[in-house]
């Protein structure tokens, strides 16, 4: 446990001096900064003021931005990492490969989902100061979905990291592998699937799978339990999960996801050349 | 204490090491020579357990890719290009010195034996030193653990005279270590080896053992007259310290084990050498 908490820091301390990062949290604390300068928290849709709709403000952008940042800042640095010689001398240290690798993943599962954290923190002690209510049970929710999200594509980023051998060709599949995640995000995309005779069950269950799709709808949940926006499919979700069943499954099933990538990984990584 | 049983390692459809037999025992110095693609680096890298290969790599009957930490613990690395870690310096010693079980200050005496100052540098991200610091980092952090086998890939190429001397007065006090060091050249690791192995397209196609008595704590008192002034020898001879008030005679010391290297710069200005002295001093 000491060499992986040693890791840990050591992948914590390269990245917090590394430049994605200071973009990285420039864009995550700067996206709460706006909304709060462009006076997000005083407008009012579906009747949501204050924090409560900075948070659904900031939780949807957070779907855009933090996925595709944890894949390819996460893919970029550990394949560079080997190409640049980081592996070959770090590696003749005399360290588990298992403590090598948990203790990256957990260094760079503190290092992503920090920053996302810290500016909703921000964002509620600021809204603390001015008086305003705090919804806790969203910021709650909020946490849990964003701390999923992350360990999920931290996952499938370390496993994309272990199969490719040169960071372009793993920023070139993490790439990909987004824009997968995000055609089946796409609605319209769905609906032709149907139209052209693919079961609605299918598309549901694609729905259900695709974690940028998971984080949406669950986001979509807290604020709109009977999920009136996706229409139909709404009633398949909820006969199905119930609104907490949702929330649970939106957490738990990219938690599993991505162990489930980081462990295939950690598994090629010690069969395979390491450097 | 090391063993390679026909050990072979292919990328794609290339095969790197063909073959290869070797048997390192303890108390061999040994020159790994060869020019770039012989197979140096991959066969470092078997012997550090970070590849996969066919055949058998044994570090005291244990193999590396399995027993990696037990391995490990044993062996002082220093790459030939420096990682670009940005962490500090001395956090770099310190996560060294805890994976390996060892004193931070250990490795700090080694560094400032070599002349860095540690307070300076201790808070510097190692990526932003110059060549020859990072350099005397890895040394330092080799050198500075109980290492009992140490592989070095061109170690002291980027040191100036003064820390070459130091580093070879360093591998002096490792008498019981093994030492694989690898090199483009062979003047360059002469002096501090007993034994050549040197390797062509992934065989050895040299294994032979070098008779030197020179103390690899010696210096040589050097004086070298020219027949005129000359600016090119001037500069490269200014890069050994050595000093002149005219730009005719030259004074200075070169250290034991460097006189091989030393001597293949004045070959470059044969045409204007008159006179060469060298006479050993004892001590370091």
């Amino acid at each position: 446990m000491k060499h992986l908490w040693l890791t840990a820091w050591a992948d914590i301390i390269e990245s917090l001096r590394a430049k994605w990062f200071i973009v990285y949290s420039g864009v995550f604390g700067g996206i709460v900064v706006l909304l709060f300068v462009f006076g997000i928290t005083e407008s009012r849709i579906m009747g949501f003021t204050g924090l409560t709709r900075l948070l659904i403000t900031y939780i949807q952008l957070t779907i855009a931005i933090l996925p595709v940042f944890v894949l390819i800042t996460t893919v970029r640095s550990v394949a560079g990492d080997r190409e640049a010689g980081v592996f070959e001398y770090l590696l003749s240290l005399p360290i588990s490969l298992s403590a090598w690798f948990w203790g990256r993943f957990l260094g760079r599962f503190i290092v992503v989902f920090l920053p996302v954290f810290l500016a909703m923190v921000g964002a509620v002690i600021w809204a603390a100061i001015k008086g305003a209510d705090i919804p806790w049970v969203l910021f709650s929710s909020y946490t849990g979905l964003l701390l999923a999200v992350a360990w999920c594509f931290l996952g499938i980023g370390m496993l994309i990291s272990t199969i490719a051998r040169t960071a372009d060709v793993a920023q070139g599949l993490a790439f990909v592998i987004w824009l997968i995640f995000l055609l089946f995000l796409d609605l319209i995309l769905l609906g032709i699937m149907i139209r052209e005779g693919l079961p609605s069950e299918t598309a549901v269950m694609i729905s259900l799978i695709n974690p940028l799709q998971v984080f949406r709808t669950a986001a979509m949940v807290l604020f709109d339990p009977q999920l009136v926006i996706l229409g139909p499919s709404a009633y398949v979700i909820l006969d199905l999960f119930s609104e907490t069943g949702y929330i649970i499954w939106a957490i738990v099933y990219p938690v599993i996801l991505g162990t489930l990538c980081a462990t295939g990984g950690y598994y090629l990584f010690k069969k395979g050349d390491l450097p | 204490m090391i063993k390679f049983n026909n050990v072979k390692k292919t990328f794609r459809r290339t095969e790197v090491l063909k073959g290869l037999h070797l048997e390192i025992k303890k108390g061999d110095r040994i020159a790994l020579v060869g020019s770039n693609g012989a197979g140096k680096t991959t066969m470092i890298r078997c012997l550090l357990g970070e590849y996969v290969c066919e055949g058998e790599v044994l570090v005291n009957g244990l193999d590396p890719r399995v027993e990696r930490e037990l391995v490990l613990k044993d062996i002082g690395f220093v790459p030939q290009l420096p990682p670009p870690l940005k962490m500090p310096v001395g956090q770099l010693f310190n996560f060294s010195a805890s994976l390996c079980n060892s004193d931070p200050q250990e490795m700090i005496k080694v560094s400032e034996r070599l002349g860095l100052d540690f307070e300076e540098l201790k808070s510097r991200p190692f990526v932003k030193l110059s060549g020859g610091q990072k350099q005397k980092i890895l040394i330092s952090i080799a050198l500075g653990r109980d290492a009992k086998i140490l592989i070095l890939d061109e170690p002291a190429a980027n040191l100036d005279p003064d820390a070459r001397h130091i580093f070879f007065q360093l591998l002096a006090e490792k008498k019981d270590a093994v030492m694989l060091i690898s090199s483009h050249r062979l003047d360059e690791v002469a002096a501090l080896v007993n034994r050549v192995i040197e390797m062509d397209q992934g065989i050895i196609v040299l294994d032979d053992r070098v008779e030197d008595e020179i103390d690899l704590n010696s210096i040589l008192k050097t004086e070298i007259k020219i027949k005129r002034v000359d600016e090119a020898f001037a500069k490269a001879i200014n890069l050994w310290s050595f000093e002149s008030a005219d730009g005719i005679q030259w004074h200075g010391t070169v250290s034991g084990p460097d006189r091989l290297r030393f001597l293949g710069v004045l070959s470059r200005y044969a045409a204007i050498l008159k006179d060469i002295h060298m006479e050993e001093k004892s001590g370091g």
